[in-house]
Order: C-alpha cells, then structure tokens, then sequence
C-alpha cells in the first residue's frame, strides 16, 4: 500500500486482507491456481461512497462481490476477512449469507437488461428481498418501491412496476435495479458499472438519480467502475486496483488532481492523442448520397435521407446514441441492408445496393472491423489462419509467400511472430482487436469501417488501438468510416464528423467545425453530457442542459 | 395481437398437417395389394361376386371421390365398417379409446410431476450423489424394455405380494376404486418408461438457465437455491420442457401398445393389434387417423405453450 489510510470511524465495511483465488484451467496445461485479488484491505463507513477503479482484471467486481460473500464463477475467497457491522460474514455459514444477502447487502449490475428476470413483473421482483426477509409486508414493499420510482424519476411510477423487464428502456431498468437495491433498506449497495453499458445522454441521468437517491436515504455504497470521470462525481474516496493489488487509496479530489503513483497518473490522463485534422479533397473515396434504409420491408425508416463523404486517407467519425443508426449506416455501406434509396458510390463507381451483387474488388477495398473482436473471429483457427485467410482469398497466396505476409501485418500492428500460432483464446481482449485489424489491412483496403471497435476495451488498451489505427492510416492512406459513441475517442480520430440522432444526419462537417459553438441542441447534449474529471461536474451538466435524453 | 395471430397460425398449421395425415394413410392402404371386396370375400370369389361387392361399397369410383366420401364420413363421426366382424368402428373404438385415454391420464398425473419434481431436484443437488442417484434411476427405468418391466412389475405385485391383479380388464360395470386398483400395474410401468426423459429435458433445460444474469440476481437477493430454480429458472425453461412432455403424454396413448397387451387392457392398442393381424384395413385406417391426431394435437398445445410462456409475446412493447 502507498499511502496511509485515512482515519475512519463508524465502519459499516472493513475488508481485511482479502485473498482471492481461482482456478484455471489454460489449453493443453494442468489445471493451476491463480490469485485474483491478493490481500487487498479496506474500510467503509457509513452512508460514504467507496470508488473502486481500475482495467478489467483488476479484481474489482470481485472485491465488490466479496462485500455480499459472493464469487463468481468458480472464484473462491480462501483468505482474510470481510466484516460488515462488525461480524465477519465469511464466517456466517450458508443460512448466514443468505439473510444478509438482499438485506444488509444489495447488489445493482451492470447490465440491468440481463439481471432482470424476463418472467416476471418489475414489481415482483423489486420487492422480493424485502418479502423473503420479512423487512416489509408486501404492500409496504411496494409503496415504498413506487416512492423509489419517484425518487429515480422514472416515468408513471405507480404503474411501471406492472411491466416486464422487456417492456422498459434499457437506462429506465438500471434505475429500476437501484430502486430494487434500495427497497429493502440495506446498509451497503454495491454499484458495479451501473451506467457502463448505457450511451452517454442516458448515463449522466441514471448517474444523478443514483447519486441523489444514495444522498437521500444515506445508505453507503462500492461504486465501480472503469470510468475516472463517473467515480469523481459520486464517490468520496477512490481505490485504485491493479492486477487485484491496491495501488493508490485516497479522496476523490486528490486522486483526480494529484496521483502519488505512476499508474494512477496513467488513468488520470488517458486518451490524449492530438490529431491534425486533415483538408477534405476534391473526390471523396465514398459517398453515401441521399440513402434511405429501413427494416422490416420498409416498416421501420432507420437511416433518412443520409448524405456523407469520406476523402481517401481520412476518417469520418460517425458518432450518435444507441438506435440513431450508426451501425445500420455502415451496414447499407457494406450492402448487408440494402437501401431503399439514394446511391452509394465508392472509389468513383456506383456499388451495388445487394451485397450479393458486388465485385470481389468492392469487397476487397471495404473492410470492416467490428466491436467484439472475440465472436468476429473463428475460435478454431490460429492467428496465422485468421489472417491469411483474405491472403488467399482475394490475392490467391499460398505457403510461403502467405506466410511472410502474415509475419509482415502481425509486424505492423505491433504483436510478433510468435502470435502466429496461437488461437483467439489465448490472446487478451486489445490483442484480438489488432488481429482483427491485422485481418481487414490483409485485404489491401482502401476504406475500413471501423464500429465501435475500442468500446469493449479498458481506456489504457482503447488508447493503444487508436494509435495504431492512425499510424497505420499514415502508412497505408487508407480511410476509417469510424462509428462510435464515445466523444473522447472522435476527438482523437476523426477529421470530420457526422452527428446522428434518430436515423438522420443532424450535425455534419470538418471536426473543429462541429465541435465548435454554436451547437444545435443535440450536439450540445452529446458534448455536454460526456463525464469530465471534475468534482462537481455532474451538477453543472445537468443544471445547463437544454433538451432530455432520448432513453428518458 | 400478435400473439393470437401466432397462435391461429398454429391451429392452422395443425389442422393442414392432420388433412395431410389422412391423405397419406389414405394413399397408404391405396397402394396396398388387393382391395377391400378381395379381402372381404377371400380368394375363392368370383369375379362377378367381386364386381357385385365393389358396386356395392363405392369402390369403383375414382380414389379421389373415395377419400372425400371417407372424409366426409370422417367428420361426421363415421368411421365406417370393420370388415372383420362387419360392426360399426365408431361404437367399437368409443369404449376402447376412453380406457386408453384413462390410463394415460393417470399416468400423466403421476408422471409429469414427477418429473418435474425430480429434475429441479437434480438441478438443486447437481454433481450431487442426489443428481446422480436420480440421473441413475431414471435412465435404468428408460432402458429397460416395457414388456420386461410389466412382467417385473406383475411378477412381484400380482403374483408374490399379490397387491394388485395381474390383468387389467376393466369394464363398464366397475366402480371407480376397482379401475384405478386395475390400471395399477401398467400406469406405473408406463410411469416408468417416460420419467427419464422428462426429467432430463427438465435437468438440461433448467441449467441451461442458471447460467443467466437474473438468476445471480435472485442469489445476491439472499433466496435459496430451490426458490431460486422454482421462481426464476424453472419459468424461463418452460418452453423445451412442455415440448418433451407433450410428447411422452403422447407416447402414453399411442405408444402404449405393448403394455396393453401385457395386461390385457382392454384400449386402442390392443384393439389396433387385434385388427393389425385381421387385416382390417378399414380399422387400422381409423386408429391411425386417431392416433395422428392426438400426436398433432399435443404438439400443437406444446407450441402454443411455448408461444404464451414468453412475456416479450404475451405483453408486447
């Protein structure tokens, strides 16, 4: 530990030497025991917020799950101790963790859409702690769920709880899980990634509502998560784990402002690439005119009446909410949702609206990159065969020849020729997105789209992959179609920049063109709502905000 | 509501398959060697006789005027003549249907939630010895032929223990206690043979389910782990569960042949068996066309279970 703790008193949660353990089992090895979380302490008192930061794998889902006597997955807790009002509950036996499970403890996931049971009423499962533990009668439970609704200010709370999980937005159920959480009146929540999974207009409402609900009923809280910027606005004091070891423990001000240590610094100041913005040329490599796409024979209108440009060599970052239509761009652009109006013309040629009615040569120069680098990549093959697949496809490479060109593009995203013969289960979550990337530049592209590819990768590796990006656009002038909801990211990429909302282009142009005032009210949302490292920034967000979120 | 539309398309579906049953066994004993007048009056007939008799049943109309007049006999509760012992089929299958149906009933009502019961406890103790010994009981009883299992069955309970008896004739006349006291035997024996694979289905099913998020959800809520598998994992397994158990319900009326014939019960399978070796084609047509009914009907009710048990269909956005 770097520095001395800070004095508490009134503790609600002292973890004590905590060691995590867990087995794995790597291909063609025995089965080894590997440490998770290696003696990690810490202590919470009541009614404050905890952050615990840090990349995945740093063993802080873990560390928050422990608080609950929980593992996940085959993780056992074989060490230390976690007392929660004053009694070790790793010692409580099985009954013992139950009744303190829902009851002195709750939990709210990240992905509220998968924790809710789809079986059943939001209601019914809201005040389901409360009725197993016998906190309230059922018709206390549920005025005091519908006051919670309120509180989270979700539309029509007396009734919201009579609808299926199914049936709610995805940012609605997150508050919903916390109404759950705060149902039966616990003293510990455990936070972990809660706004994560939502974009980032719905993520500052679902962050505000938290932050005034943990305020109002004084309950304390581990708040997780990847996100600096988030935890500044809600904690108290951060954590910062790294490979389940703590590396920096302190308060939120001096966390952000000043680190004692080289790897807290790192966090604090990631994604900072300057990027020159490059003069759009006279002929674009492709051009979206006019194009109009829907699902469902023309039922539901996804893309109106869209129009863009992407100059050889550049990349057009294309940026907007989850349902604006981003990804179905690219997908009319690559012919998989033929559009039902306007041209696509891509190197000076018209492509075809059917993918099945295009060249090899229009596959060929337009390669895609996708989000989950593990599905978009066959488990069975090596990374030698991954790659050279499109070698031998589009430029008929055999043997030798195949396989020096394959050690040539495992050299240009920077991983070496020892990754040849290892599968997509042995390589880390930012090495399967280089040999993704590694696999569309084997075709020789002239125009890659590139969707949401750093969004499921920790802020140190996302940062890794742009650089890479970017000096592989200055080696080989190839252009980015870049999709993506992350602000940061656009700002470091893009040399213009489309806004979507809804299926329409509502914002268009150079970069220092459309992130310069003044802003259409949209824009100025997208922009406002993104988390800043600052103490007190979500007040000011929300105060100064123009229009609501869509997901509200 | 289109869930109603889902279900309508269903019901559709099944009746078309059922048409398209009838036409198969139609043309299936079309096809057949020989016709009824030949098969009537036997070999020694004269073709003058024979030409007599076909005039006579409509055999001399095209095969397609034939299956409409079957048909329409069909739909109207005439299921034409046995050749065999020239009674009405209808009255003769009447009695015999509902005795197949009664045994079948009560083996359902044991064994489905059994089953059920079973697999959520295997599911509750799974790697478990309880899995295990479970696991183990059921598959033995599967893989055991039915006959050897009704002659255990009857070898202990009839003839040692001398609990029940060992045929199964019931008649009109006996009161409701001497029915069940009868049907006894070959209710547990069937119980027997179609336990396992529901209780697997049930097992794999539910498991599967236990992998979701939700139901980490329902542990960090502090419940144990039986109301979690009842509450939250056993509803979301519904839809391939009902799928199995429709069709084990359906092996208990189709499939019970064997059993009947062990024990002498009087039902479908014994009659069909009877005809079967009479070379009745008349009644094996109409057993057959029963017996696909009753298959597509179950599955049918399978689909439609499975269609109502998924919330996102019964309450859209």
């Amino acid at each position: 530990m770097a520095n001395p703790a800070p004095k508490h008193d009134g503790r609600l949660l002292e973890i004590r030497n905590l060691r995590i353990e867990a087995t794995s089992y790597p291909p063609g090895e025995p089965p080894k025991n590997i440490t998770i979380v290696h003696d990690v302490s810490l202590t919470l008192e009541r009614g404050k917020v905890l952050g615990l930061i840090g990349e995945s794998g740093a063993g802080k889902s873990t560390i928050g799950l422990s608080s609950m006597a929980y593992g996940r997955g085959g993780v056992r807790i074989t060490g230390g101790e976690v007392l929660l009002n004053g009694r070790d509950i790793l010692k409580a036996g099985k009954r013992g963790i139950r009744r303190i499970r829902g009851r002195e403890v709750c939990y709210v996931a990240q992905s509220a859409a998968a924790a809710f049971n789809p079986a059943h009423k939001l209601m019914d499962q809201v005040v389901e702690a409360a009725l197993q533990h016998g906190t309230a009668s059922r018709a206390e439970a549920e005025k005091r769920a519908k006051a919670l609704f309120r509180k989270l200010s979700l539309p029509d709370p007396d009734n919201i709880g009579n609808r299926y999980p199914h049936q709610v937005s995805g940012g609605q159920l997150q508050r919903v899980m916390t109404a759950m959480a705060l149902c039966s009146e616990p003293d510990l929540i455990v936070f972990d990634e809660p706004t994560t999974a939502l974009d980032v207009t719905t993520q500052i409402d679902v962050l505000a509502a938290i932050k005034d609900a943990i305020r109002d009923t004084g309950v304390a809280a581990l708040y997780i998560t990847h996100d600096l910027a988030v935890v500044a606005q809600i904690a108290d004091e951060i954590i910062v784990l790294r490979n389940g070891k703590l590396v920096e423990w302190g308060d939120t001000q001096q966390i952000i402002k000043e680190p004692r240590q080289e790897y807290t610094n790192q966090l604090v100041s990631v994604h900072r690439i300057d990027h020159q913005e490059k003069p759009a040329t006279s002929s674009p490599i492709l051009s979206v005119k006019n194009v109009t796409a829907a699902y469902g024979h023309g039922a539901i209108r996804v893309l109106k009446d869209v129009s863009v440009d992407i100059h050889p060599g550049q990349t057009l970052a294309v940026v907007g909410e989850s349902g604006s239509g981003k990804s179905t761009l690219a997908r009319a652009i690559t012919g998989l949702l033929p559009p039902m109006e306007g041209t696509i013309t891509f190197a000076g040629r018209t492509l075809a609206n059917r993918l099945a009615d295009r060249q090899r040569e229009d596959l060929r120069e337009l390669q895609m990159i996708y989000q989950m680098a593990d599905v978009a990549m066959n488990p069975r093959q090596t990374v030698a065969e991954i790659i050279g697949r499109p070698l031998e496809f589009y430029f008929g490479m055999r043997g030798r020849q195949r396989d020096a060109r394959v050690a040539e593009l495992l050299d240009k995203i920077e991983m070496g020729k020892g990754f040849a013969d290892r599968y997509p289960a042995e390589l880390s979550g930012g090495q399967k997105q280089r040999v993704c990337i590694a696999r569309a530049l084997a075709a020789k592209p002239r125009l890659i789209i590139c969707d949401e590819v750093t969004s499921a990768l920790d802020p140190l590796v996302a940062h890794g992959i742009l650089r890479l990006l970017l000096d592989l656009q200055a080696e080989e002038d190839v252009a980015y179609l870049f999709i993506t909801h992350d602000l940061a990211t656009v700002k470091a990429i893009a040399d213009s920049i489309a806004v979507m909302y809804r299926g329409e282009v509502v914002r268009y142009g150079p970069k220092s063109q459309v992130l310069t005032p003044p802003f259409d009210d949209y824009t100025d949302l997208l922009l406002s709502s993104v988390p800043e490292m600052e103490v007190g920034w979500l007040e000011r967000a929300i105060s100064g905000r123009r229009m609501a979120s869509a997901g509200n | 509501m289109q869930i109603l539309k889902l279900i309508a398309q269903r019901i559709a579906l099944g009746i078309l398959l059922l048409f398209a049953v009838s036409v198969l066994i139609f043309a299936g004993t079309e096809i057949l060697p020989g016709d009824v007048a030949a098969s009537i009056l036997g070999q020694s007939a004269t073709p003058q006789a024979l030409e007599n008799l076909r005039r006579e049943l409509g055999l001399n109309e095209p095969a397609i005027v034939r299956y409409f007049t079957w048909l329409g006999g069909l739909l109207t509760g005439d299921l034409g003549t046995a050749l065999s012992n020239r009674m009405d089929i209808a009255t003769s299958i009447w009695p015999r249907l509902k005795n197949t149906l009664f045994l079948a009933f009560w083996a359902a009502v044991v064994s489905v939630p059994l089953a059920l019961i079973l697999g959520m406890l295997a599911v509750r103790y799974r790697n478990g010895w309880i899995d295990k010994a479970i696991s183990g009981f059921a598959l033995a009883s599967t893989s055991l032929p039915e006959f050897f299992i009704g002659y255990v069955l009857i070898f202990f309970f009839a003839v040692k223990l001398n609990w029940f008896p060992s045929f199964s004739t019931v008649h009109e006349a006996m009161s409701f206690g001497d029915r069940m006291k009868a049907i006894a035997l070959p209710a547990t024996a069937l119980t027997l043979v179609v336990l396992a694979h529901m209780m697997r289905m049930t097992r794999a099913a539910i498991l599967n389910v236990m992998q979701s998020a939700y139901i980490e959800t329902a542990e960090l809520k502090g419940l144990s782990q039986f109301d979690i598998i009842r509450r939250h994992a056993f509803p979301n397994a519904i839809a391939p569960i009902v799928n199995v158990v429709m069709l084990n319900l359906a092996f208990l009326v189709v499939g019970v042949v064997v059993i009947e014939v062990i024990f002498v019960y009087p039902g479908m399978g014994q009659y069909l068996v009877d005809h079967v070796t009479k070379r009745d084609v008349p009644v094996v047509q109409a057993v057959g066309l029963i017996f696909a009914a009753v298959y597509i009907t179950l599955n049918m009710i399978a689909d439609i279970a499975a269609i109502v048990s998924n919330p996102r269909l019964r309450h859209p956005r």
